[in-house]
């Protein structure tokens, strides 16, 4: 084929390609109108919070060079010395007992509370599913006051909490409780809401009231999903718990931040390395446990 | 068909037993699992010293502080509490932008179909999934002691946070991509580059555009407590006000907070359902 064979070109052709053109203009145009929204929001937002490109620019150097003083002092040699050589594995993890204590103590702290505040959700999800609620008002009410405690940061509860309740971890088992409560409640509402409804009209025709559909007719069903939202928090809660230490609500947060704010450099990796192990082990073993519950659910589909 | 007699009932029941429900050994461990969870329970509530008169005590406590967060007022000082809100806001933003930019040729880098070394892909996934286990507000504390006080250790500790999950997130819309049309731009003589550009990126965009303001929501909640240590924002603002007991100020920047959050929410939702069509 070759530029002989084009034929003229018919005008419904040149109206396809002049349509064609306009709508590519159109978007084009559009898209230059969002990316010049989008440049005045990052000129805006640089401006309120004093952050210009040229002051990021300056303050890298100085955090390649924080961060690059926390990183441990290996020395080859004497890495497998005992604690008390400079420059060994030991050495850098000198205070491991008492570190992992923390971090011990900091987990059953953030599984007291999922379980108090899943507690919560659960006890509020079945109001706070609009086609189970019981009566319009309550589920205005619950979905408000379960959005209220979502809404409210965690470290906020801990702040008023550490006045209310003195400084230690019930304070911070206390924010923990009223965040899960809230985060979990709408997840759970929202697999309640999900549930199918003939269970529940089987209860019904059988005589039951509103506690028995509920515990017949939809728990059975979304128990699983309860359990996985449940393992899901946890892990999202030891995360959270290792930093309401900063304010005085107990965990390893005390520790971390007098480690960060004594700019004791080794000891602030020494720590991360620890929490983070400690959570991604409990990440692997939260995924595998709601694998087998899914499939256990899976399973008992097929019936 | 006829009942079967309870002889033949107690035959099946010998020959099944786990037909019939669990058995006793099966029950015995249930009751020693459930035994052992509440006595573990115990063991935390006594640990954590949940005594009944120090929760009694920490309740009256809550409650005059209750009593004196109504009515909630802004203060004197209430241009500087707007600031504050405003500064957390624009922190979430620019940490939130940061984020996503650099997030985007990490994802390429994380996702199995760009990088095909199984052994590369796996210690990236990995590395973002450990990033991960690290809270916004240890990052903020770490950024304050380098580049000190202010929002810049709140935007770094935002951005920081986030660009391991948003990689993580945009390496998995990336896989999840539709094959077809990269193949398309191949079979048409398209260049690696041309490919990406016309085969991949119309699908994952508005995915990425998606879970980055997914990630704004959630950093503005997040922003207004990165103050708490100093990077910034409105943090600072409610940590000294609940220090000097000002509680119907703290009330205010709460209510301040919720309201923020939820404006924000509106309209990130209003965009996002633009973006990526109703669902």
């Amino acid at each position: 084929m070759s530029a002989t064979a084009i034929a003229p070109r018919s005008a419904a052709v040149e109206r396809g390609e002049a349509a064609f053109r306009e709508a590519r203009r159109i978007r084009r145009r559009a898209t230059l109108f969002y990316l010049v929204i989008l440049v005045i929001c990052l000129l805006v937002a640089a401006d309120i919070s004093e952050v210009y490109i040229g002051t990021l620019i300056d303050g890298l150097p100085r955090i390649f060079e924080y961060f690059w003083r926390t990183m441990p002092s290996f020395r080859l040699e004497v890495f497998f010395a005992d604690w008390e050589t400079e420059g060994s594995f030991a050495a850098w993890m000198y205070r491991i007992d008492k570190w992992l204590w923390l971090i011990f103590e900091t987990s059953q702290m953030a599984l007291l509370g999922t379980l108090f505040g899943s507690m919560i959700s659960f006890a509020l999800c079945f109001v706070a599913a609009k086609n189970l609620s019981p009566a319009p008002w309550a589920y205005l009410v619950a979905r408000r006051f379960l959005e209220f405690l979502r809404t409210v940061p965690e470290i906020v509860f801990a702040l008023i909490f550490v006045w209310a309740f003195g400084i230690g971890p019930l304070a911070g088992i206390l924010a923990i409780i009223l965040h899960t409560a809230g985060a979990n409640g709408k997840l759970f509402a929202e697999v309640a809401e999900n549930a199918e409804t003939r269970t529940m009209e089987g209860v019904r025709a059988a005589g039951g009231n509103w506690f028995h559909r509920m515990r017949f007719g939809v728990l059975p069903q979304v128990l699983p999903n309860f359990v996985s939202y449940f393992l899901l928090r946890f892990e999202i809660n030891v995360r959270g718990a290792s930093v309401l230490g900063f304010v005085g609500a107990g965990g390893i947060g005390e520790e971390l931040y007098h480690v960060i704010a004594f700019n004791y450099y080794e000891e602030i990796s020494a720590l991360l390395v620890l929490i983070i192990l400690t959570v991604a082990t409990i990440d692997l073993l939260s995924e595998r446990m709601r694998r087998n519950l899914s499939s256990g659910t899976q399973m008992a589909g097929a019936h | 068909m006829t009942m079967p007699t309870p002889q033949q009932v107690a035959a099946l029941r010998r020959r099944m037993p786990r037909a019939f429900g669990p058995t006793a050994a099966t029950r015995g461990l249930r009751a020693l699992a459930w035994a052992a969870g509440l006595a573990w329970i115990g063991f935390l509530l006594w640990w954590f010293n949940f005594a009944p008169e120090r929760i009694w005590n920490g309740l009256s406590g809550l409650g005059t502080i209750l009593v004196l967060m109504v009515p909630p007022s802004p203060g004197e000082l209430w241009l500087e509490i707007l600031k504050g809100m405003a500064e957390s806001v624009a922190m979430a933003f620019l940490g939130t932008f940061i984020a996503a930019i650099i997030a985007v040729p990490l994802g390429f880098a994380g996702a199995g179909n760009v990088v095909t070394n199984t052994l590369a892909h796996f210690s990236i996934r990995r590395l973002f999934d450990g990033f991960r286990g690290v809270d916004q507000l240890i990052w903020a504390l770490t950024y304050v002691r380098a580049v000190g006080l202010g929002p810049l250790a709140g935007v770094l500790a935002i951005a920081t946070a986030d660009i391991a999950v948003l990689s993580k997130l945009y390496a998995e819309a990336i896989e999840n991509a539709e094959r077809r049309q990269a193949e398309g731009i191949d079979a048409v003589g398209g260049s690696a580059v041309l490919r990406t550009r016309f085969g991949l990126l119309p699908q994952v965009l508005p995915v990425m555009l998606a879970q980055a303001l997914y990630f704004f929501e959630s950093n503005v909640r997040s922003a207004s407590v990165l103050g708490v240590v100093g990077a910034g924002g409105i943090g600072l603002q409610i940590a000294e006000r609940i220090k000097v007991r000002h509680w119907d100020e703290v009330a205010f920047i709460i209510l301040l907070m919720i309201a923020t959050v939820m404006a924000i929410d509106f309209i990130s939702g209003r965009i996002r359902r633009a973006l990526i069509g109703a669902r």
